[in-house]
């Protein structure tokens, strides 16, 4: 059995494979499933500073390969989790983020503020690439300037680990990849959604209430791909990659290109132990490729 | 989730079938208007689990019966399985429909597929003595399936749209929704939307109990994903986790 364990500027993973926000719940609703102790790591739902009701129905389209979701981080707000969702999560003894979005960059450090209170909360991944919400979210992760102020911000009042969630739906993402390291981002998460959308044809209507909606699922995964090999070329800090991975050979495909650790996202919608088998998977072909560890084949794609 | 063994498929007309899957987990426990959501063989491009009623539950042989529409790609390949073959199931989902305390007059409406559920929930009222009356509507009397077992469990009344079986209508053309409908203690229906409405504002003016089965497109079935929420007086609530059935009191239908 090959090493699984990897550090990610400061998150200690016992195996690369973590669960990907807005797929994942609040972990509780897996412990049905499996233990999810066997994680490297899993992050909770997008949460905001106030609560939220999210969008409209209809939320979801499946598409060829994929599905487009227009949830729009319906959440209960920072404090809701705090007193009702945190006390149930201190049983785990795994690294848990929770995923902070804001309206503005005073929520994200509203939010972060309080997060840092919880012990138990091994990091933020910052938000700033949803592409379901009017204000705020992607909107900080599509220009630099905006990006560097919200990172920057957040950085001064949280001092764990800070991952940052980088949106594809930029001209050049190395650029926005670039400006959070320089603001005080530990690693980089990405992709998130792509915005997209679906028409049905006889009503002559959109699907999604909201028009357009966030891509993901296998049909991104050639994209996130090409994103995080491009990002792991131009930044010192860890990326995690995800994007339609189902499999560990998707998985494997990313670490080659150069994350040091995965997410794991839509695949736990449509197999609760997607996870798990990719975690049996990653180890069966580091031991039929005689690697050690896992860190031999980051960013070993083969030119 | 376990992997269920297809022990038949019965044909009932041309686009329903009736599948019985076999599972070598005791059964236990099952509730009319809880799911099962099943995975689509992948070759047939469909990307998530689809969704369905538990029909029926024989816990003699430890089989749930799945009613399925063939409407898209993923219920037409679904209502081809071939017996021995196996699929992935998870299941029991959702809040299933709730038992009157007392001896109860309960009606049962149906549209369509819609009728799904109303089998395992007529089965277990029978059980419990109530006094049920059945009514299935359908657009044609050759889309409605399944009266004779129907028939088991209480009195069948029919409705279809071009009058080839029973009443000719929806539903709530059928005299049960005269003066009759304040006789009833508790109205359970699943069917087309718009039929659902129709039944819960005729619950409302006649203040009868309406508990109704929502049927919101889901990605996950478990309450993670937040996709098939649907109003309620509490705010958007999962109709996977909280439903699929809500009392008509919690939704927004009154107008």
């Amino acid at each position: 059995m090959a090493e699984l364990n990897i550090d990610i500027a400061g998150l200690k993973l016992k195996n690369p494979v973590m669960t990907a926000s807005g797929t994942f719940g609040f972990g509780v609703e897996f412990d049905d499933f499996f233990d999810l102790n066997s994680l490297g790591g899993f992050v909770v739902k997008g949460t905001t500073l106030h609560p939220r009701q999210g969008n409209a129905y209809p939320r979801m389209a499946e598409t060829p390969s994929g599905m487009l979701n227009a949830v729009g981080l319906q959440n209960g707000g920072v404090k809701y989790f705090a007193e009702n969702i945190y006390p149930r999560l201190l049983v785990y003894n795994t690294n848990i983020l929770v995923n902070v979005s804001g309206s503005t960059v005073e929520e994200y450090i509203a939010c972060a503020e309080q997060i840092n209170e919880l012990d138990h909360i091994a990091g933020i991944e910052l938000n700033i690439s949803c592409p379901n919400v009017k204000e705020g979210g992607m909107a900080f992760g599509t220009s630099c300037p905006a990006a560097e102020a919200v990172v920057k911000a957040v950085r001064k009042v949280y001092n764990k680990p800070l991952m940052v969630k980088l949106s594809p739906n930029v001209t050049d993402i190395t650029e926005i990849a670039l400006a959070v390291e320089a603001s005080g981002a530990d690693s980089i998460s990405l992709i998130n959604t792509i915005l997209a959308m679906a028409i049905h044809a006889e009503s002559r209507k959109p699907v999604l209430s909201t028009v357009t909606g966030g891509l993901s699922g296998p049909a991104v995964k050639p994209i996130a791909l090409r994103m995080v090999w491009q990002v792991s070329k131009s930044v010192k800090v860890p990326v995690i990659g995800m994007g339609g991975i189902m499999n560990a050979t998707d998985a494997i495909e990313f670490f080659l290109a150069g994350a040091s650790a995965i997410q794991v996202g839509t695949a736990n919608f449509i197999d609760p132990m997607a996870s798990q088998h990719i975690i049996a998977g990653i180890n069966n072909y580091l031991d039929r490729h005689n690697f050690k560890s896992i860190k031999e084949i980051i960013g070993g794609l083969q030119l | 989730m376990q992997n269920l063994k297809v022990v038949s498929n019965q044909r009932l007309n041309k686009d329903h079938a009736l599948l019985e899957l076999k599972s070598e987990v005791l059964l236990e426990g099952i509730l009319p208007g809880q799911f099962a959501n099943i995975l689509v063989d992948k070759s047939q491009n469909v990307f998530l689990r689809r969704p369905f009623s538990i029909f029926q539950v024989d816990y003699k042989c430890n089989s749930i019966f799945i009613l399925i529409k063939g409407i898209g790609g993923g219920t037409r390949a679904l209502s081809k399985s071939l017996v021995g073959e196996t699929l992935s199931v998870i299941f029991p989902l959702g809040r299933g429909y709730t038992f009157p305390e007392k001896k109860s007059k309960v009606l049962l409406v149906g549209g369509g597929v819609g009728i799904a559920p109303l089998m395992l929930l007529a089965t277990m009222l029978k059980q419990s003595n109530h006094q049920i009356e059945i009514l299935l509507g359908a657009r044609t009397g050759e889309d409605l399936v399944e009266l004779g077992n129907f028939a088991k469990y209480g009195t069948v009344h029919t409705t279809t749209e071009d009058g080839s079986h029973g009443t000719k209508g929806f539903v709530t053309n059928h005299a049960l929704f005269g003066d009759e409908l304040k006789s009833f203690d508790r109205i359970y229906t699943c069917g087309p939307e718009p039929m659902m409405k129709a039944v819960a504002r005729l619950a409302y003016q006649n203040d009868v109990d309406c508990e109704v089965s929502l049927e919101n497109t889901m990605a996950c079935g478990y309450g993670v994903c937040l996709c098939c929420v649907t109003e309620t007086t509490g705010g958007h609530r999962c109709v996977c986790t909280d439903g699929p059935v809500f009392d008509i009191k919690q939704l927004k239908w009154q107008n």
